[in-house]
C-alpha cells in the first residue's frame, strides 16, 4: 500500500498516475478530456447500432424485425443517446483538451469538478439503456417526449429516463461553468477576447446557452415527475393542465440546444479551413459577431417547432421571421469559409476533406431549414422525413463530420503520432457517400408524404427508403474503420512534428506532440 | 449532339439498351419526389411557395458552391503555392449581409400572405368534428348529428407480409369522412388521450389534435375523389396505423350518404331495448374488440407485460360486473384506460360480455353477460 501512495507522490508533479486509478481520480485536463471523447465514441457506437435497427426495420414496407413498441424505443433512445451521448460529450471533450491549450492556461480551472462532471455521465446513460430490461420497455414517446404521451401514458421507466436526464443535466451545467470561467480567468496575458482562437469563442458562447437552458431542460422533466408521480396537472388537460405548455418549454430548451450541438463546430471548422488553406481566415471579427447573434437568436424562435400546434396568426408570423433572420449570420459563416479558401494555398488531407464537406452538407441542411421556416410550406413538411433529412444533415454531416475532423487534425497532437492519411481518406470518402445516400433521398421520401416516427409506410415511399437503408449501413460500418484508425494512431505510427500541419496556427501547435501532461505551467508570451 | 455521332443503327440500338437500363427505374415510385400540387386553392399557392424557395435555395447553393468548387479547383498548393494575404474586406461583408436580408424578405412577404389566408377561419358550411384517439379518427357532423370512428382497414396479414399487400396499404380504413364538393368545411380538432396530428397533404392541412384544445382548419375542394392523409404526431404503439381517408363527393350523393348515417343510428338504437343472448353479444362484442381493444389488450387477452394489463384471469373482468363496466365508462385514472363511454350501448355491453365469455374467463369467474340495459342503468343519473 504504501508504495503505491510514495508512487502516486512522486508522480504529482511528473506525470499520470498508473493503472485504472489515473483515470477514475484525474484532474487533469487532458486524461478528462480523453475520457469524454472514448465515451461518446462508444455511445456514439450504440446509438448507432440502433439506427442499424431502424434502418433495417425500414428496408422494407411491412414489419419484419422489431414489433412498432420496440422501433419506438429505438427511435428514442437513437436521439437521446445520440444527442446527450455522442455529440455534446465529445464537444465537451474538445473543450477539456483544447481550450486550456488554446488560451495558455495549465488546465481547467475547476479540476475537481471536471472529473465529477464526466464520472456522472456513464451512471446517467447506464440507468438510461438499463430501462430497455425493465418491465413495460424503455421510454418510447420519442427524443422530444412531449406530454402526455411521456406522462399519463408513458411506460414505468419514464421515471427513470427523467432521472437520467437530470444527471446529463447536472453535468453539462458543470462542464458549461468550469469553460466559462476558465476562459474567464485564465488566458495567458496577451489573449485578449478578440484574440482568441474561434474554437474558443464557440465554446465560451456555448457555455452560456448550456448555463442558459439546460435548468429549463431539469424544470420541464420535473413537471414531468410530480405529473406522474405527485399528482399535480401541468400537461394534463383533463386536470386544468396544458399540453402545449410541455412544447413550449421544451423548444425553449431544445432550439437553442441545437445549436449548442452546432457552434462548437463552427469553431474546429474554422480552424481547420485556415490551416489548410494556408491563409488567414477571412472575417475572424464577424464570425465571432455571427456566432453571437445566431446564440441571442435561438431565444425567440423556439416555437417554429410547434407551427402545426395552434399558435395564433401573429405569433406564426413572428417565429417565421425571427427563424429566417438566422439565415443571415449563418450565411455570413459560410461566405467567410469560402473566402478563406479563395485563393489559398489548398492541400486535402483528412480533416480538410472532412471540413469541406461540413461546409457544403451543413449548407444543404441550413437552406433546407429556411424552407422549413415558411409557415405554410411548414404545414406540409411538418414531422415528414423532410424534417429528418435536415436535422441529420446538420447533425451528421454537420457536427459529427466537424467531430471527426477535429479528431484527425488534433489527434497526430494527442498521441505523437500521425494518423494513416490513406485509410483517414477511405474512411472520409466512405463516410461522405453514406452519408448522404441515407439522409438525400429522404428529403424525396417526406415531400412525398412520408411522416416521420412510422415503423411502416406505404408502397409509393418503398423504394427511396430502401436505398436509405443501404446508405446507412455503409456509413454505420464505416465507422469501425474510424474506430480501427484511432486505435491505430494511438498504438504507434509515423512520429508527428510539434507543428503537426505546415498552415498550423495557434499555442497548441507550440508544445510538444505529444502534448506533455502537464502544459503552460509559467504562461506563454502572446503578442 | 452526342447523338448525331452514331449511324443510326447504332443509335437506336443505343437508345434500346439505355432505356432497357433505365426502365427499371422508370416506375412511378422513383418519381415521388417532391411535394404535390393538391387540390384545393390554398394547397396550390402552398406549393406554388415550396417551389419558388426551393429554387432561391438551389440558385444560393450554385453561387456559393461554384466559387468553393472553383477555390478548391484553381487554388490547390500546386497551382497557388503562394496564398493571398487579404482576409477583410468590408464592402463585401455588408454586401453579403444585406443581400441575403434583402431575399429573405422576397420569401417571407408572400409566404405570411397565404398564412393570412390559411388563417382566415369563419365557420364552415359544414362543420366536422375530428378527435384524435389511440389509434383511431371520430368524425363529428356538428349540424347533422352524424357521429363515426374510421379505423385502419389493412389487414394484418398484409402487415406481417403473410400476403402481398393491396395498393392502398395502410392507406385505407373501414370508414371515410364524407364531405360534400365546392362547400367549405371546416374541421374543429381535438384529441381525447394524446397528441395526435390529422394531416391531409390534398388540401394542404396539418393541425395538431390536442387533448384539451380545439384547433381548427378548413377546405373546399371541388375535385370528387378519394383524398390519403396521415398521423403526424407520435402518439403511442400504432402511430403509423391510423390513416384518414376523405371522399368528397356532389351535393346529392352527400344528401344520400347523410340520410343513410342516420337511419342506422336509429337502428341502433333499436338494438338497445331488443332481447340478447350470450352467443349474439359475444359474437357482436368479438369485432368491437378486435377494432378498439386487440391494440393494447391484445387478441390472447393477455395484454403487454408491465404496460397493458391482461384481460384474460382478470379478477374485475370474471368476478366484478358492475366494476368492469364502470372502468369502460370512466377510464382508469392515470392509466393508458380511456373512456369508451363514445361507444352505443349495444358495443358496450357487447364488447364487455366478449371478454366476460372468452379465454377461460367465463368457466373460471361467475360468468355473468352484461345487456345493452345495464350500461342505460348505469348512464341514469345516480341519486
Amino acid at each position: 500500500m504504501s508504495a503505491v501512495i510514495e508512487n502516486h507522490h512522486d508522480d504529482h508533479d511528473h506525470g499520470p498516475a498508473k493503472g485504472i486509478t489515473r483515470w477514475l481520480y484525474t484532474t487533469n485536463h487532458k486524461d478528462i478530456g480523453t475520457l469524454y471523447l472514448w465515451f461518446s465514441f462508444a455511445m456514439f457506437l450504440i446509438g448507432g447500432a440502433m439506427a442499424m435497427v431502424i434502418r433495417a426495420e425500414l428496408f422494407q414496407p411491412g414489419m419484419q424485425i422489431v414489433e412498432p413498441e420496440f422501433y419506438n424505443q429505438m427511435i428514442t433512445l437513437h436521439g437521446l443517446i445520440m444527442i446527450f451521448g455522442g455529440v455534446m460529450p465529445a464537444f465537451v471533450g474538445l473543450a477539456n483538451w483544447l481550450v486550456p491549450m488554446m488560451i495558455g492556461a495549465p488546465d481547467m480551472a475547476l479540476p475537481r469538478m471536471n472529473n465529477l462532471s464526466f464520472w456522472i455521465l456513464p451512471f446517467a446513460f447506464f440507468i438510461l439503456l438499463s430501462s430497455l430490461f425493465m418491465e413495460g420497455g424503455a421510454p418510447n414517446f420519442g427524443w422530444t417526449f412531449y406530454a402526455p404521451l411521456s406522462t399519463t401514458y408513458a411506460p414505468p421507466s419514464v421515471t427513470f429516463f427523467i432521472f437520467s436526464v437530470h444527471i446529463m443535466g447536472a453535468s453539462s451545467i458543470m462542464g458549461a461553468i468550469n469553460v466559462v470561467v476558465t476562459i474567464m480567468n485564465m488566458r495567458a496575458p496577451g489573449v485578449s477576447l478578440m484574440k482568441m482562437p474561434l474554437f474558443v469563442w464557440s465554446w465560451l458562447i456555448t457555455a452560456y446557452l448550456l448555463i442558459a437552458v439546460m435548468p429549463v431542460l431539469a424544470g420541464a422533466v420535473t413537471m414531468m415527475l410530480m405529473d406522474i408521480h405527485f399528482g399535480t396537472s401541468f400537461f394534463n388537460a383533463a386536470g386544468g393542465g396544458d399540453p402545449v405548455l410541455f412544447q413550449h418549454i421544451f423548444w425553449f430548451f431544445g432550439h437553442p440546444e441545437v445549436y449548442i450541438m452546432i457552434l462548437p463546430a463552427f469553431g474546429i471548422v474554422s480552424h481547420i479551413i485556415e490551416t489548410f488553406s494556408r491563409k488567414q481566415l477571412f472575417g475572424y471579427s464577424s464570425m465571432v459577431w455571427a456566432m453571437l447573434s445566431i446564440a441571442i437568436l435561438s431565444f425567440v424562435v423556439w416555437a417554429h417547432h410547434m407551427f402545426t400546434v395552434g399558435l395564433p396568426l401573429a405569433a406564426e408570423i413572428f417565429f417565421m421571421w425571427a427563424t429566417m433572420l438566422i439565415a443571415v449570420p449563418t450565411g455570413v459563416k459560410v461566405f467567410n469559409w469560402v473566402a478563406t479558401m479563395f485563393r489559398g494555398s489548398l492541400t486535402f488531407e483528412t480533416p480538410m476533406l472532412f471540413a469541406v464537406a461540413f461546409v457544403v452538407l451543413f449548407t444543404i441542411g441550413g437552406l433546407s431549414g429556411l424552407m422549413l421556416a415558411i409557415v405554410p410550406a411548414d404545414f406540409q413538411y411538418h414531422d415528414t422525413y423532410f424534417v429528418v433529412a435536415h436535422f441529420h444533415y446538420v447533425l451528421v454531416p454537420g457536427a459529427i463530420f466537424s467531430i471527426m475532423a477535429a479528431v484527425y487534425y488534433w489527434i497526430p497532437k494527442w498521441s505523437g503520432n500521425m494518423y494513416d492519411e490513406r485509410l483517414g481518406k477511405l474512411h472520409f470518402w466512405l463516410s461522405f457517400v453514406g452519408v448522404n445516400v441515407t439522409f438525400f433521398p429522404q428529403h424525396f421520401i417526406g415531400l412525398a408524404g412520408m411522416p416521420r416516427r412510422y415503423p411502416d409506410y406505404a408502397l409509393i415511399f418503398a423504394d427511396w427508403n430502401m436505398v436509405s437503408s443501404v446508405g446507412a449501413f455503409l456509413f454505420g460500418f464505416s465507422q469501425l474503420l474510424f474506430l480501427f484508425i484511432v486505435i491505430k494512431t494511438v498504438m504507434g505510427g509515423k512520429k508527428a512534428t510539434d507543428q503537426v500541419w505546415e498552415g498550423a496556427k495557434g499555442l497548441e501547435w507550440t508544445v510538444a506532440s505529444p502534448a506533455p501532461y502537464h502544459t503552460f505551467s509559467t504562461p506563454p508570451k502572446v503578442d | 449532339m452526342l447523338l448525331n455521332l452514331f449511324s443510326k443503327t447504332k443509335r437506336n440500338i443505343f437508345l434500346l439498351a439505355f432505356f432497357l437500363l433505365v426502365s427499371p427505374f422508370m416506375q412511378a415510385d422513383w418519381f415521388a419526389l417532391n411535394m404535390t400540387r393538391g387540390s384545393t386553392d390554398i394547397s396550390n399557392e402552398v406549393f406554388e411557395l415550396h417551389m419558388l424557395i426551393f429554387w432561391i435555395c438551389v440558385a444560393i447553393g450554385v453561387v456559393v458552391f461554384s466559387v468553393m468548387f472553383y477555390s478548391m479547383w484553381a487554388h490547390t498548393k500546386e497551382k497557388n503555392p503562394v496564398p493571398a494575404k487579404f482576409h477583410e474586406n468590408h464592402k463585401l461583408e455588408i454586401a453579403w449581409t444585406i443581400i441575403p436580408f434583402l431575399i429573405l424578405i422576397a420569401m417571407a412577404v408572400p409566404a405570411s400572405k397565404t398564412l393570412v389566408k390559411i388563417y382566415d377561419d369563419e365557420a364552415g358550411d359544414i362543420n366536422i368534428q375530428v378527435t384524435g384517439y389511440q389509434w383511431k379518427w371520430q368524425y363529428r357532423y356538428l349540424e347533422d348529428d352524424v357521429s363515426f370512428f374510421s379505423n385502419l382497414s389493412t389487414d394484418l396479414d398484409e402487415i406481417y407480409n403473410l400476403v402481398p399487400k393491396g395498393e392502398n396499404y395502410l392507406q385505407e380504413v373501414d370508414e371515410m369522412v364524407v364531405i360534400p364538393a365546392g362547400k367549405k368545411v371546416r374541421f374543429l380538432i381535438t384529441a381525447n388521450d394524446v397528441i395526435h396530428s390529422w394531416w391531409l397533404p390534398a388540401f394542404a392541412i396539418k393541425q395538431d389534435a390536442i387533448p384539451g384544445f380545439v384547433n381548427t382548419a378548413w377546405t373546399v375542394v371541388d375535385e370528387p375523389g378519394i383524398y390519403r392523409g396521415k398521423c403526424t404526431e407520435l402518439c403511442g404503439k400504432n402511430h403509423g396505423f391510423m390513416p384518414i381517408v376523405v371522399k368528397v363527393v356532389e351535393q346529392p350523393e352527400y344528401d344520400e350518404w347523410v340520410y343513410n348515417k342516420k337511419q342506422e343510428a336509429i337502428k341502433m338504437a333499436e338494438l338497445t331495448t331488443k332481447e340478447w343472448t350470450a352467443a349474439e353479444l359475444v359474437e357482436r362484442g368479438q369485432s368491437i374488440y378486435e377494432v378498439n381493444c386487440v391494440a393494447c389488450h391484445q387478441t390472447s387477452g393477455q395484454g403487454i407485460s408491465g404496460i397493458f394489463p391482461a384481460l384474460a384471469g382478470s379478477d374485475v373482468v370474471m368476478n366484478n360486473k358492475d366494476r368492469n363496466i364502470e372502468i369502460l365508462m370512466e377510464g382508469v385514472q392515470g392509466a393508458a384506460m380511456n373512456s369508451f363511454s363514445y361507444l352505443s350501448e349495444v358495443e358496450l355491453a357487447a364488447v364487455i360480455t366478449y371478454t366476460r365469455q372468452s379465454w377461460g374467463n367465463a368457466e373460471k369467474g361467475d360468468g355473468e353477460i352484461v345487456i345493452p340495459k345495464d350500461i342505460v342503468d348505469y348512464k341514469k343519473p345516480k341519486i
